[in-house]
């Protein structure tokens, strides 16, 4: 009902307006959230912050190592391990899709266990369990292969079910058109089917990205030379030689200067997608 | 007339416990054009998507140009680059412009080269009339133009026999008649085809031969001056009544088995 037919009804309510109680309403939220900044801004020891997070010359002492090195390492683990992910997520969002029930069983089973792992563990055990296990025989790629393959572990349950869940957005038709045209199924698939997918799940995908992004840091639990150090781990030792923090507060504005562009292509994206629906 | 075109023996369908096709015998000439007209849920659609065997028939033969398509060692891949297939909701390839649509299947399927799926492309475009919305997506044509691509991208793979399936039952009615027209010339080149329709005025003056199945079955094959002209079959004469007059129609009770599949 709109304010004008509202008006026009003769048992009108004393007191507020609807307009009004908006108004009123809004503006109590502007002051709590106001008044909870002052409180924390007040009671917060500005000079100690100041001095442990925001030291201008340990700042500067972090360039151009900081971007050059860390962020380089955590772009390049991003990357490739992303790209395992995709990889091996294709592989198996196509297994669970199969008519053939043990490749489905196969491809569920290992959604199940790494989606509900903490990247965390995982780390840990290609770092540790697989050369125990398999001794002798080394990662290609050394740490850049580790990484790539436990980022890629852990990307690829999650990529599976987005991957899925773009194949089979795509409307039916298009696959009976191939078919009537000769394509094989395996053919269908990949000139007509998942190019159509990809636009779809771009947006997930790219989230996925900035998720992994983050995640590069458990790099330091493979333990790594000072060559090999990404962001977090970069940061943090330095922040212990330096007996300061700002390198941890450095490492972070590193980490955003990736992930807001990042997140502002994806809802690009989403609004593009959006619009193309209409 | 030498070995028919396209030729069904025994033809049963069935999705579950819903008997769609209950044994169908038809045969096609080379060159011959055969409308299948018939109620929502007589099966004339699913007959269609069987001659190439988009539906599995549960039961009985499909030949197409003396080929067995039943058979189940037979590379219908290879036997479906013969028969084109119009749907329809056109189904082109969002993600590809015009010339694309027709390029990348010839491509893909037939190992044609790119310089020549291209020209091939354009040949078709120009049949359909379309040559100058080559570079366009099909987001951006009408549904009229999006039907007459998807023509022209069946027609690109050299098909023997061209399958229609209601291809112009989802477009506004004033863009009926340039679908129309294409399939007009088709069938004026001496293209076989098999087009499932409620175009009376289509059937009347193109087709060779109507078809008008009810239930699952063929109740009357023959001219469309004996089917459409004059019906013998009491569902006909119904069902034209209808077709032709719908505001005449009186309020009827369903029956159950007309209710459902509108495949």
């Amino acid at each position: 009902m709109s304010d004008a037919t509202k008006q026009d009804v003769p048992l009108r309510r004393k007191g507020l307006s609807r307009t009004q109680k908006r108004r009123l309403s809004r503006g109590i939220q502007y002051a709590v959230f106001v008044a909870a900044l002052i409180v924390f801004a007040a009671s917060a020891d500005w000079d100690r912050l100041q001095n442990q997070f925001a030291q201008a010359d340990i700042a500067e002492q972090m360039f151009p190592d900081v971007i050059t090195l860390a962020l380089k390492n955590t772009v390049l683990y991003t990357v490739s391990g992303f790209a395992v992910g995709l990889a091996l997520g294709m592989v198996i969002a196509l297994m669970r899709l199969s008519s053939v029930g043990p490749y489905r069983w196969l491809a569920g089973i290992y959604i199940e266990i790494f989606r509900g792992l903490p990247a965390l563990l995982i780390f840990i055990f290609i770092g540790v369990a697989v050369p125990l296990a398999f001794p002798g025989t080394e990662i290609i790629g050394g740490t850049y292969g580790k990484v790539a393959l436990a980022l890629g572990l852990v990307a690829a349950a999650y990529m599976a079910e987005t991957i899925r869940a773009g194949i089979q957005a795509v409307p039916k038709g298009q696959l009976e058109a191939a078919r009537s045209l000769g394509f094989s199924p395996a053919r269908a698939m990949i000139s007509i089917i998942i190019p159509q997918a990809f636009r779809i799940i771009l947006p997930p995908l790219t989230n996925e990205l900035v998720l992994l992004f983050k995640d590069s840091s458990l790099v330091l639990f493979l333990g790594v030379t000072l060559e090999e150090r990404e962001l977090s781990k970069y940061g943090r030792d330095l922040a212990s030689t330096t007996a300061n923090s700002t390198p941890i507060l450095v490492a972070g504005l590193c980490y955003l200067l990736v992930t807001i562009p990042l997140g502002f292509v994806v809802r690009r994206m989403e609004a593009k997608a959006q619009e193309a629906v209409k | 007339m030498s070995r028919p075109e396209i030729e069904v023996r025994g033809l049963h369908k069935s999705f579950g416990d819903n008997e769609v096709l209950r044994g169908i015998d038809l045969e096609i000439g080379q060159g011959e054009v055969v409308c299948v007209i018939g109620p929502s849920g007589s099966g004339k659609s699913t007959l269609l998507r069987c001659v190439n065997l988009l539906e599995e028939p549960t039961r009985g033969q499909v030949f197409v140009g003396g080929v067995e398509l039943t058979d189940p060692d037979v590379d219908i891949d290879a036997a479906r680059r013969r028969i084109g297939m119009v749907f329809q909701q056109f189904n082109l390839f969002p993600h590809l412009t015009v010339t694309e649509n027709l390029a990348l299947p010839q491509r893909r399927v037939l190992g044609r080269g790119k310089a020549e799926a291209a020209r091939v492309a354009a040949e078709n475009l120009e049949r359909v009339g379309l040559s100058e919305k080559a570079t366009a997506y099909p987001s951006s044509l009408s549904g009229g133009q999006q039907q007459r691509v998807a023509i022209a991208r069946a027609l690109a793979m050299g098909p023997r026999a061209m399958l229609f399936d209601e291809p112009t039952s989802a477009l506004d009615p004033e863009l009926v008649g340039d679908v129309l027209a294409v399939m007009r010339m088709l069938a004026n080149e001496g293209m076989t085809m098999m087009v499932v329709t409620h175009e009376m005025t289509f059937a009347r003056e193109v087709a060779d031969r109507v078809v008008f199945m009810d239930g699952g079955l063929i109740v009357e094959d023959g001219t469309p001056a004996q089917v459409i002209g004059a019906p013998r079959h009491e569902r006909t004469r119904h069902f034209l009544s209808r077709l032709l007059d719908p505001a005449m129609a009186e309020v009827e009770e369903e029956t159950s088995d007309q209710v459902g599949g509108g495949t």
